[in-house]
Order: structure tokens, then C-alpha cells, then sequence
């Protein structure tokens, strides 16, 4: 019986004592709690420091994709630079898993800290080429894809910066 | 004013004891004959009585009718399918005790002199009602009591006998 | 003119109430979802207007607007009338209530009740007992399992804790020697009545509790087993009226509690504090039984059982015994 009392009290007591401790909710809209370091939201494209496109549309990410949500169609600009016709990211599927920034071999494609961009209908969601295209460089500033891998084949082979020259296997002995 | 209530209430307690007995769904038949207590519990009330109404209230509607909706609610049963008519056999007796019960009152009607005072006039408060319960009716309070004991006692016998057989 | 005025009076004081009940009812709400949020550490609603004072309008806007859905197994007549009985009753057992000193207008002194019956007393039992209907009527026309175990637990459970509430208001009008709630007041201008019998004051407060159906006596409606137990079909303002039942019969049992054992409208300074004393002692009472949702887990329905007809009736019996005893003893009322 005094057990009971006595386990009556507390409880009451807890309940009265946080009462007048201020709430530990986060008012959304108006406080926002600090992101991690390496939160990862929404996918942007980016573009290199000379202010070209830096997706080659080799269709990594696409494929890499666990839930497939990204889709693209790649074209030739003519001098053999390859870019995508379109590209297109269904934000209604993704994930944020960030695989495709893994798999992306020119840094391309990228995750942002942007995390508030729900929409009222689900195809707004869909985000086109020009919606995910930005203007700056991303996390990367420096990288340039094709200024190391060149564009097409360049003739003579070699006269790329940075690349050596072809190696003549008749003369490369020991 | 007095009177048009009381015939209003009459009227509402006639009409519910009625549909009370001719409803095939028993629940509807509870709740039609809580109603009817209710307009009497009322009637009561308006008469002077208002203990006697509240105790109809609380004992008649609030307890023992709900003990009834109770079990009905506990039983499941439906919509009755017998005749609404189902003894032929009870309506000689009911005749008879309806011609009785009519006389009586005919008589009580029309036998005794017409009074100008009013029965609403009357009131008795809760506290002559109780003294006079516990003076002058002690004799039928101690025996009701010792038969609701009776009852809660072979309730209790009926209850235990499942345990230990 | 003369002869309407008291009808007048009756009826001014009826409406005041049912507007000022019904406010309060929804502000009633309001003041649990804050203070149960506060004691979970939480905010509660703060969107609608400042401090979300304007939430319980926007409640009842969306109540209202809700479509009042019929199930198909139900029984329409009783359906459509369970939720009326249930606010209904507890509406009505305002009219007795004092909720402050007689005024004087114009020479004629107002009682604060809307009648002063002379069994007031068991006219809060006659309501409360009839508001059993409400909810098993509620649970068995639904035509719904889950609420009719619902009505069936919640006419079981206000039956039997009914018992101990009428006995422990027993003690209360041995000590005014009166039904009347007027009296009941008027004999505590000194001194309470829960100084003379306490035991009777905390087994009202639990058996309130357990008749108004709320955390931790809420099997009627317990969500984890019954989804909403005997309301679950109910939608729209039909549903509303049940949860606007709820917190008025809230009110109205904290306001009875003062009434019958805190000395109602009575307090110290000028007579027109009355009102704010009596609502400040509801408004503790109804604090208490906040905090208790706030704290207490529910019971099991064989614990309940227990609770009320092993313990609850009986201490309230021996009270019965013993305050009668010591009245005599001590002459604590002239009788």
C-alpha cells in the first residue's frame, strides 16, 4: 500500500516537474536544425570552370540508380563532345542514396543541402535538364573532365595537356 | 400551463409505454421505456414529488433499464420472431384484469366529490419523506431490505455454485 | 410582467450557461492538449492565432464541415440520437450547479443556479446514470464489434463506479443535511467539507474520474484495443458532440466537486469574487484531472472491476459510517 503511494507521488511529481521544463520540439518552419556536414538532398548538375556542361551522359548514374529514377538521352555535339539531349531526375522516386554521385565520372552530378522541396503534385516533382542544370562548379571548383581526356581523338595522340605521348612498344625495352 | 404540461406528458408516457410493448426490436423497447419513465419520473416531479422522481430517474431509468439493455446488448439477440400476439391463452386474464383495474377507476372518478384544491398543490419535501420512511414505514423499509439481502445473498450462491460444483 | 420575470430569469441564466459551458468546453480542450504537450515536453498546438488560442474554432470548423457518415449495419434512429444523449445529460446537469453568490438586480435576488432543486443532489446522479445510454446505446447501434465491447465496458464501468460516487456524496449531504446544492454551499460559508471528511473528497475525485471515461479509466475508448471503442463509427459533429460531452461532463464534475467538498462559491473579499473563486477551484480540479491523464497508464478492465466494487464501494460505506459517527460525536451539525 505505502508502495503504491509512494509510486503514485513520483509519478505525479515527473509529470508536474517537466512540465515547467521548456519543450524540446523545433518549431520547423521558423528553427531549422543545423544539417551534418555531408547531409545530401537534392541533385543538381554542374558545370566545369570554363562554364560548360560536365556530364558526358554515359548513362552511370542511370544505371547505378537503385529505385531508376534517373533518365537521359545522349547526343553528339558534333566535335565528338558528347552531352545529354535530356536529363531527367524523378525526385518523387529518389532516394538520396547518392550512388550516382559515386558512380559519376566527370563530378557531374552532385547532391546539394537543399532538403525543402516537396511539391503539391507528384509530377512536379520530375525535374528536368534545365531545372537540375546549375551554373557553378559544385564541390569541385578546379576539375575539368576534358581537359585531361580530350575530346574525341586528337591527332596527333599526345597533345592533350597533362597526357604523355604514345609509347612505342618496339622501342620500350629493358 | 401546469395542466397542459401534465397532459403533454401523460400523452408521452402513454405513447412510449405503448411502442415499449409492441416494438419486435428489444433494444428499442429499452430505450421506449426508459422514455416512458422518464415522462413519469416528470410527472412525479410536477406533482410535488421530486424525490420520488429522481429516485425513478436513478433507480427505474438509470439502473435497472440499463441492466436490461445490458444483457440484451451481452445476448445479441435480434428482432423477436414470434407473433406479436403470442399467448391466446393470457388474454382471457388480461381482459379481465384491464376491466377490473378500468372500474376502480371509474369509480374513484366519479365516486368521490369534485375538490377545488388541486393534487399538484401538495409538495413534500426529502426530509418529511424520509422521517417519514424511517418512523412511521420502518417496519417495510427493514423488510425490503432484509429481502434485497435475501437476493444478493442467493445471487451470490447461484454465482459460486459454477466454481465449486 | 411581474409573473414572466422569474421564466425570464430562468431562461437569460440557461442560455449564459450553455454559451459560457460550451466556450470553456473548447477551451477546455485547448488548455489539455497545452498542458498534456507541456508535461511530454512538447509545445501543443500553437499555429491557429496566438499561442493557438483560435485552435478550438478551427476544430470545430473541420468537425462541422465533415461529412456525417451512416454505416450500414447501423441502427439509424438510435445512431442518430446516442451522441445527444451523452451531451445532453451532462448539459443538463448544469442547471444545479452554484457556480457563484446570489446577485441583486433591480431588488430581485438571482439565484446562481438555473433551478434550485431541492434534490439537486440526486439529480447529478439521475443525469449521470441516464448518460449511460449515450454510450452503450452509442456502442450496440453502431453495429460495429469494437464499439459495442466499447458500450458494453462503458456502461459496466459508470454502473459500478456510480455506486461509490453517490456514496461518497453521502457524507456531504449528511453534513448540510440537504439535497439541495444551495444548502450543500451554504453550510460550508466556514469551513469545507473536506475537512471533515476527506476520504470521501478523494473517492469522488476517482470515481468522477472513472465516470467521465478519461485516461486511466477510459476502457471504453481504449485506442490500442477498441480503435475508439464505442465512437469509433461516429464522425463529423456527431463525433464532436461526444468529444464536447466529454470535456463539459469534465467541467460539470469539477464544478460539483467544489460544490459538494470545497465550499463551492465561498472565499475570502467582496461577494463578487465568488464566481472567480468558484471557477478558480474548478479550474484546479479540472487540472488535477489533466495531470492525472497525463500520468497514470490505463487499467485493466478486471482491475477496474476490482478497484470499484473490492475497494472503492466499500471504503466508501465505512466513510458513510465513520463521518456519520463523528457528526454525532462532535456535533457537527445540528441534526
Amino acid at each position: 500500500m505505502s508502495g503504491l503511494l509512494t509510486g503514485l507521488f513520483e509519478a505525479f511529481a515527473t509529470t508536474l516537474r517537466e512540465m515547467f521544463r521548456k519543450p524540446v520540439t523545433i518549431q520547423y518552419p521558423e528553427e531549422k536544425k543545423p544539417l551534418s556536414a555531408r547531409a545530401r538532398w537534392r541533385i543538381v548538375l554542374t558545370r566545369d570552370p570554363e562554364g560548360e556542361e560536365r556530364c558526358v551522359a554515359c548513362y552511370l548514374c542511370s544505371a547505378v540508380c537503385p529505385v531508376s529514377c534517373i533518365s537521359m538521352q545522349s547526343a553528339d555535339r558534333g566535335d565528338g563532345r558528347r552531352y545529354p539531349e535530356w536529363f531527367r531526375i524523378n525526385f518523387g522516386r529518389c532516394i538520396l542514396c547518392g550512388m550516382c554521385e559515386e558512380a559519376c565520372p566527370t563530378l557531374a552530378i552532385q547532391l546539394t543541402p537543399d532538403y525543402e522541396f516537396c511539391k503539391y503534385k507528384a509530377l512536379d516533382m520530375v525535374y528536368e535538364k534545365e531545372d537540375l542544370l546549375i551554373d557553378g562548379t559544385g564541390k569541385d571548383r578546379e576539375y575539368n573532365f576534358y581537359k585531361h581526356a580530350g575530346i574525341g581523338v586528337v591527332n596527333p595522340k599526345g597533345k592533350n595537356p597533362d597526357e604523355y605521348g604514345p609509347v612505342d612498344i618496339r622501342s620500350n625495352m629493358p | 400551463m401546469n395542466a397542459l404540461a401534465f397532459y403533454l406528458l401523460s400523452a408521452a408516457a402513454i405513447f412510449s409505454t405503448l411502442m415499449a410493448i409492441s416494438r419486435r426490436e428489444l433494444i428499442h423497447a429499452v430505450v421506449y421505456l426508459v422514455l416512458s419513465f422518464f415522462s413519469l419520473a416528470l410527472i412525479f416531479f410536477m406533482m410535488g414529488a421530486p424525490l420520488i422522481a429522481a429516485l425513478e430517474v436513478l433507480i427505474y431509468a438509470g439502473a435497472i433499464m440499463v441492466l436490461f439493455l445490458f444483457i440484451v446488448m451481452m445476448l445479441e439477440m435480434g428482432a423477436a420472431k414470434i407473433p406479436l400476439t403470442p399467448f391466446r391463452k393470457v388474454w382471457g386474464p388480461a381482459v379481465v384484469i384491464a376491466a377490473v383495474i378500468f372500474f376502480s377507476m371509474a369509480i374513484l372518478f366519479f365516486g368521490t366529490p369534485q375538490t377545488a384544491v388541486s393534487p399538484m398543490t401538495a409538495f413534500v419535501s426529502p426530509r418529511r419523506f424520509g422521517q417519514a420512511l424511517y418512523t412511521k414505514y420502518y417496519l417495510a423499509v427493514e423488510a425490503v431490505s432484509l429481502l434485497l439481502l435475501f437476493a444478493l445473498v442467493g445471487a451470490l450462491y447461484l454465482g459460486k455454485r459454477d466454481n465449486n460444483p | 410582467m411581474n409573473s414572466c420575470a422569474p421564466w425570464l430569469i430562468i431562461i437569460i441564466k440557461a442560455f449564459l450557461i450553455l454559451f459560457v459551458t460550451l466556450t470553456l468546453a473548447a477551451y477546455m480542450v485547448l488548455a489539455e492538449r497545452k498542458l498534456l504537450a507541456r508535461m511530454q515536453d512538447r509545445y501543443g498546438p500553437n499555429r491557429v492565432g496566438p499561442f493557438g488560442l483560435l485552435q478550438p474554432l478551427a476544430d470545430v470548423i473541420k468537425l462541422i464541415t465533415k461529412e456525417d457518415i451512416l454505416p450500414t449495419q447501423a441502427d439509424k434512429f438510435i445512431y442518430l440520437i446516442a451522441p445527444g444523449v451523452v451531451a445532453g445529460t451532462v448539459l443538463l446537469t448544469f442547471a444545479v450547479v452554484p457556480f457563484g453568490a446570489p446577485v441583486k438586480i433591480d431588488g430581485v435576488t438571482v439565484q446562481m443556479p438555473v433551478i434550485d432543486l431541492n434534490v439537486g443532489a440526486l439529480y447529478f446522479l439521475a443525469m449521470s446514470s441516464l448518460g449511460v445510454y449515450g454510450v452503450a446505446l452509442a456502442g450496440w447501434s453502431s453495429g460495429s464489434k469494437y464499439s459495442l465491447f466499447g458500450g458494453i465496458r462503458g456502461s459496466a464501468q459508470m454502473i459500478s463506479y456510480e455506486l461509490s460516487m453517490g456514496l461518497a456524496l453521502v457524507p456531504a449531504v449528511m453534513l448540510a443535511g440537504s439535497f439541495s446544492l444551495n444548502d450543500i454551499v451554504a453550510a460550508q460559508s466556514r469551513v469545507p467539507f473536506v475537512v471533515y471528511s476527506p476520504l470521501a473528497f478523494a473517492i469522488f475525485l476517482i470515481s468522477v474520474a472513472a465516470e467521465s471515461r478519461r485516461i486511466p479509466f477510459d476502457l471504453a475508448e481504449a485506442e490500442n484495443e477498441l480503435v475508439a471503442g464505442y465512437h469509433t463509427e461516429y464522425s463529423g459533429m456527431r463525433f464532436g458532440l461526444f468529444y464536447i460531452g466529454e470535456y463539459v461532463n469534465i467541467i460539470v464534475l469539477s464544478a460539483l466537486a467544489v460544490t459538494f467538498y470545497l465550499g463551492g462559491w465561498h472565499g475570502p473579499g467582496p461577494l463578487w469574487l465568488s464566481f472567480f473563486w468558484f471557477f478558480l477551484k474548478a479550474a484546479v480540479i479540472a487540472f488535477f484531472f489533466i495531470w492525472m491523464r497525463a500520468t497514470l497508464p490505463r487499467l485493466r478492465y478486471d482491475q477496474l472491476m476490482h478497484l470499484g466494487w473490492k475497494f472503492l464501494v466499500p471504503l466508501s460505506l465505512a466513510n458513510v459510517l465513520l463521518t456519520g459517527f463523528l457528526a454525532l460525536m462532535f456535533h457537527w451539525r445540528n441534526v
